[in-house]
């Protein structure tokens, strides 16, 4: 049986590992949506953690928890100027100004001739193992909900609820907001900095607008009201395509079309009839039964 | 005494419309002050000129002896307003006591790595929140509902959690806008001796109401806004008997 686990382990590795990574990626989107703010600028903070780890273990030899620790603390530097100005726009205005930030970083990746541009870099030693990945999202777990009922998540929460009037008791709302959009460039940076010391390489393309709708669809499924949903999202969303590659054949679809078809099947899903996600589930169906004996009894 | 609020030649313009056009009032320390006027006066922009959701577009408003026209909301609150809305605007997702917890931000200070790192001082700081929390709901009679969601509670009810949330920063002053929309009368009664107590305490409040047997039951002094410009001010009594503010509601006799 040990046998048949370690198998099972060796033939999902990768499945495992970018079950953390993207978990990771939700809990960065999370960060923003929890302060009521749509930020999509973290595929471009994940280029900018996974770039700057790739170069500092390959160029400048640096040991791996330091070149790791740079992926954390680079995008949130870089989020602080990013933040100040942009944080004044709300909605979807905020979402194309991030995505705009994204798409500035990628090009400027693909420009870049130091970092091979549109190719990117490859020949990363791998140094990722699984248990920093999933230490890394423990921790981002355990310091969401410490955050949760505090002073500090109730303000989150008063500002998402209704930003003025928040306000008026005293929230210094900006501040707020930056802190949680740091605190999500900071978990994007250290997703790419796994990232590229797990598949061996990075390149632009790997961080372009698809790759940050992936993270708003993993947290969106998952459930983004509570800190735990985006990493269900993220686990689902993983699994899935596993699971699609033995059903392709039979239904007679290739697997990659087959894939996003189920992917956009289960937003569409998740959007219509769990507007809180996948952790709603069990609420949601004691809800629909507790209608039917309603209806029972009426009729 | 010197005021402790004081609002000097206020004017606050949309386009071409002066909502506020140069009043100017004072409000004194542990007073309750009324401000009253037909609709359209310019009462809730007032409101939100002091609370700083708004900017003067002229005039000065001061808070002792400081200026805190241009603030934003956050600092104006941190000088120790609070304010209530005459459109409900509580966190209607949060349950009553959250909503008070809200309400308490600025008069907590706790630590973040204790509260991290799961501290017993963490945990005591918070107790102490959530109990003056649940005070705070008792006080304006609403101890039975302090885990219902803001946004299950009747009408009367939301209203008092603003009160309760406006009350929980320890204001020196307390805006309410309308804080009896909507009430019966006997959760008018309670509000207008909640009211007293909190003056008593030495807190001072400003009244915006619509129901004149509250205003004129418990305010110390009534300004009276028409057309954003002040046309009487006084204690209740003369202000029912002036002929420019019976002019103002009932139309000039002819």
């Amino acid at each position: 049986m040990w046998d048949q686990l370690a198998d099972l382990y060796a033939t999902y590795q990768s499945t495992i590992a970018f079950i953390g990574i993207n978990s990771l990626l939700a809990l960065s989107v999370y960060t923003t949506l929890s302060c009521g703010q749509l930020a999509l600028g973290n595929a471009g903070f994940s280029a900018i953690g996974a770039y700057a780890a790739a170069l500092l273990t390959m160029q400048a030899h640096w040991p791996f928890p330091l070149a790791i620790l740079a992926a954390v603390l680079v995008p949130a530097a870089v989020a602080v100027p990013l933040g100040l100005p942009v944080l004044r726009i709300r909605g979807i205005f905020l979402a194309i100004a991030t995505i705009g930030f994204g798409e500035v970083v990628r090009l400027g990746l693909v420009n870049w001739d130091y970092v091979n541009g549109a190719q990117g870099i490859v020949a990363i030693p791998q140094k990722t193992e699984l248990w920093m990945i999933y230490l890394a999202v423990a921790a981002a777990l355990f310091v969401l909900a410490r955050l949760r009922g505090s002073k500090w998540g109730f303000a989150l929460e008063a500002i998402r609820e209704d930003e003025p009037a928040a306000r008026t008791m005293g929230i210094a709302t900006t501040r707020y907001k930056l802190a949680m959009l740091v605190l999500g460039a900071a978990l994007a940076g250290l997703a790419g900095g796994f990232e590229a010391h797990f598949t061996f390489m990075v390149a632009p393309n790997g961080f372009g607008f698809g790759r940050v709708v992936d993270m708003l669809v993993f947290a969106v499924v998952g459930g983004s009201q509570i800190y735990w949903g985006p990493v269900v999202g993220a686990a689902f969303l993983t699994l899935l395509p596993e699971i699609l590659r033995d059903v392709a054949p039979l239904v007679g679809i290739e697997p990659g079309p087959l894939r996003l078809m189920v992917n956009g099947l289960v937003l569409l899903a998740v959007i219509l009839f769990l507007p809180n996600g996948m952790v709603s589930l069990p609420r949601r169906i004691a809800e629909w039964r507790a209608a039917r004996v309603a209806a029972r009894s009426a009729a | 005494m010197s005021p402790l609020l004081s609002l000097t030649g206020v004017e606050r313009a949309f386009g071409g419309v002066r909502a506020v056009d140069g009043a100017g009032f004072a409000v004194a320390p542990g007073q309750v002050h009324g401000l009253i006027g037909p609709n359209g006066a310019g009462k809730t922009t007032v409101i939100n000129l002091i609370s700083g959701l708004l900017a003067p577009t002229a005039g000065s408003i001061q808070l002792g002896d400081r200026p805190i026209h241009g603030l934003p909301p956050w600092q104006v609150a941190a000088l120790g307003v609070a304010r209530t809305f005459q459109n409900i605007r509580l966190f209607p997702d949060l349950s009553a006591r959250d909503n008070v917890l809200v309400g308490q931000h600025l008069r907590r200070s706790p630590s973040l790595a204790a509260r991290m790192l799961m501290l017993p001082s963490a945990r005591v700081e918070e107790r102490e929140a959530r109990e003056r929390a649940a005070a705070l709901l008792t006080r304006v009679g609403l101890s039975e509902r302090v885990h219902e969601h803001a946004r299950h509670l009747s009408y009367g009810e939301q209203r008092r959690v603003e009160i309760a949330r406006a009350l929980a920063s320890t204001p020196r002053l307390l805006l309410l806008d309308e804080p009896t929309a909507g009430m019966n009368p006997v959760e008018v009664q309670a509000v207008a001796q909640l009211i007293r107590r909190v003056a008593a305490e030495g807190q001072s409040v400003l009244l915006v109401e619509h129901n004149v047997r509250l205003v004129m039951d418990v305010c110390d002094t009534i300004t009276v806004l028409c057309f954003g410009k002040v046309i009487a001010e006084g204690a209740p009594r003369t202000v029912a008997e002036d002929p420019a503010v019976i002019a103002a509601y009932l139309g000039n006799p002819k």
